[in-house]
């Protein structure tokens, strides 16, 4: 095929397209309600996503190392006589303390992984917090505030106080902005400490953060962990958790069984800690991208429809230019090209419209009340779902006109031209 | 004479409703600058060995060659681009484009062929025409003109790649007796001053009796010629 045959076909599409404009429009209306339906549907969808999953990471390590008191072991008599017919009914886990050994050197060996940013050892305790007659249940973190701060970058998150004041004072405290909220306190006030033994210690609030998420700012509290460890009554080499950062996230389930295997205690990794959300979030994707594609074949059915009407009426037309010489695939090129063109000028303006929508919802004022500190819908602005959406809509079309198209290029024209 | 249009043994079937042979071993010799009418009633089968003739009908028995060039079994492309450069079509209605004016309608085959520049084309369209008398609303949208008007630029775009033969099916049947005549005028013009060769199937004996060869056809035979 020359590039004269592909000009005189352009040119007359061109002429077919502009001399129906009413027609051509319909058509480009249905391509840019779809593509500006899905990007604004995935920019939404994605924002949320990407905005879910950055709190759920500031809460939680991407591995967390702890005892687990109920993990199921061999009975002593499975160990000693393995061979043997045993039974042993209901067995229970003996009296051990929550306490991870050697938790320093431990932390020390992890940190050496060049795969690691870094590690943060901390003691956790269940305690109440004392307001007047009224027991507030929730949980004091025993912390190095500065690995803390270097795995949460707690210090962006810090809403009153700063964070070394914690080290200068034993008997200080950094309070979640939902607790201080509850128990009606501010920077400088003090609270009282009810731990699990049923002693109660008086405790000074040096700073306030929020994180943005309820389940975490309206019960968690961090203190040193010499504090936390003498309201325990339990010696300095007593922890309970220990967090570690990767370089990379993806990584931690890799990671998280490595540690496992050498350490004995249980290494949980982010993704196994946050399966909800992570299900949660992909039946979001799949219904944005189900929605979203349906639109663009229900748009797809509307240009097979117009081109049909179009080369049915055209009929004449493409017998007599048959006739004088045009081949099967010229003729399919005058209504290819006029597909193409609907659906990349549909799908621009699809953009433009989805764009727009997007930063309309983006501007749109939204509550997340206590469980979440959220004022605005977090919109995604990421350019790869326009690229995505123009070359979806543009494949559209080109699959819904080639049928069409394909059916004019076979047209007989005798039977046209004699049928009169 | 010189022959331009040579068949050996045409036979064609129609096989709907049933099988029936529409073209009997049709031998047909035109010569170049004649002036052929093929006539013959209704079911006769003329229309069906002009479509033969044009090379758009490739589902035949036998031999058809054009200008020396062998056109039995070509391939579709092949002969649409045969046709583009070497035959000129006019039908009992005049297919303009709707859509596009009097001259583009005239100039589209011949940008097919790109024989010329675009500048070339226009010129050779408005020669036409010119000649056809109709260069005045070369600018107009070809549904605005009279059905006379309509034929003649059709005349032009069969003219406009200097085609072998022309190929008429019922030229005039769809126009007045003036038309017709004009039409006829123009024809004889065609094959006596530009040597132009023509067939045109037709049921208008007066049309025929005039023109240079009458070749007349019954149950798919030439009987007369």
């Amino acid at each position: 095929m020359n590039r004269q045959s592909l000009k005189l076909s352009m040119e007359i599409a061109r002429v077919h397209l502009v001399s129906k404009p009413k027609q051509t429009i319909v058509a480009m209306l249905g391509v840019t309600f779809g593509i500006g339906m899905f990007i604004a549907l995935v920019s939404l969808m994605t924002g949320l996503n990407n905005f879910t999953e950055e709190l759920t990471m500031t809460a939680s390590p991407d591995i967390h190392i702890y005892q687990e008191e109920t993990s199921s072991r061999k009975s002593i008599l499975e160990e000693i006589n393995p061979d043997g017919l045993n039974l042993v009914y209901h067995q229970k886990p003996k009296n051990e303390t929550t306490k991870i050994r050697n938790a320093r050197e431990i932390a020390r060996l992890i940190n050496l992984d060049a795969r690691v940013l870094g590690t943060s050892p901390l003691v956790s305790s269940q305690v109440f917090y004392n307001y007047g007659p009224v027991q507030l249940n929730g949980t004091i973190l025993g912390v190095d505030i500065l690995d803390e701060d270097k795995l949460f970058d707690l210090r962006s998150k810090m809403k009153a106080g700063r964070l070394e004041d914690l080290l200068s004072n034993h008997n200080g405290l950094i309070m979640g902005k939902g607790l201080a909220k509850k128990l009606n306190v501010a920077l400088g006030d003090r609270v009282v400490v009810t731990t699990p033994l049923g002693t109660t210690i008086t405790l000074k609030i040096l700073g306030i953060f929020q994180i943005g998420i309820g389940v975490v700012d309206n019960v968690r509290s961090y203190a040193n962990i010499s504090t936390v460890q003498t309201i325990l009554q339990k010696d300095q080499s007593y922890i309970t958790d220990i967090n570690v950062k990767l370089k990379d996230r993806n990584l931690a389930p890799l990671v998280a069984s490595e540690l496992q295997s050498k350490f004995i205690y249980k290494s949980e990794d982010w993704q196994a800690a946050n399966a909800t959300y992570l299900t949660g979030s992909m039946i979001r994707n799949i219904i944005t991208y189900a929605v979203s594609f349906t639109l663009l074949i229900v748009a797809g059915f509307g240009i097979y429809n117009i081109l049909n009407m179009t080369i049915y009426n055209k009929m004449k037309d493409i017998a007599i230019l048959k006739a004088m010489g045009f081949a099967g695939v010229d003729v399919k090129n005058i209504f290819m090209i006029q597909s193409l063109v609907i659906g990349f000028l549909g799908g621009i303006a699809g953009l433009v419209i989805g764009y727009g929508l997007s930063f309309l919802i983006s501007k749109a004022p939204f509550n997340g009340g206590d469980i979440i500190s959220l004022d605005h819908f977090p919109v995604n602005f990421d350019p790869m779902y326009y690229v995505v959406g123009i070359v979806f809509g543009v494949s559209t079309t080109a699959v819904a006109g080639y049928m069409p198209s394909r059916k004019a290029s076979k047209v007989d024209p005798i039977e046209i031209l004699r049928g009169q | 004479m010189e022959p331009i249009l040579t068949t050996k043994g045409v036979n064609k079937f129609f096989y709907e409703p049933e099988k029936f042979q529409v073209l009997k071993s049709i031998d047909l010799t035109v010569n170049k600058g004649e002036f052929l009418s093929l006539v013959g009633k209704s079911g006769c089968g003329k229309s069906t060995l002009m479509y033969v003739l044009s090379t758009m009908d490739t589902d035949y028995e036998g031999e058809l060659q054009i200008a020396g060039q062998r056109l039995t079994g070509k391939s579709q492309n092949e002969l649409a681009a045969f046709r583009n450069a070497h035959i000129g079509f006019v039908f009992q209605f005049h297919y303009l484009l709707p859509e596009f004016s009097v001259l583009q309608n005239v100039m589209i085959p011949a940008l097919k062929l790109n024989r010329y520049s675009r500048k070339e084309i226009e010129e050779r369209a408005m020669t036409k025409l010119k000649m056809l008398g109709i260069d005045e609303h070369a600018r107009k949208a070809s549904s605005k003109l009279s059905g006379g008007q309509q034929q003649r630029v059709a005349i032009a775009r069969a003219l406009i790649n200097d085609p072998d033969i022309i190929m008429g099916d019922e030229p005039t049947g769809n126009l007045d007796s003036y038309n017709t005549q004009l039409v006829f005028d123009i024809f004889s013009e065609l094959t006596h001053t530009y040597k132009q060769t023509i067939i045109a199937v037709t049921h208008d004996d007066e049309f025929a009796n005039k023109s240079d060869h009458r070749v007349e056809m019954s149950d798919g035979r030439i009987v007369k010629s």
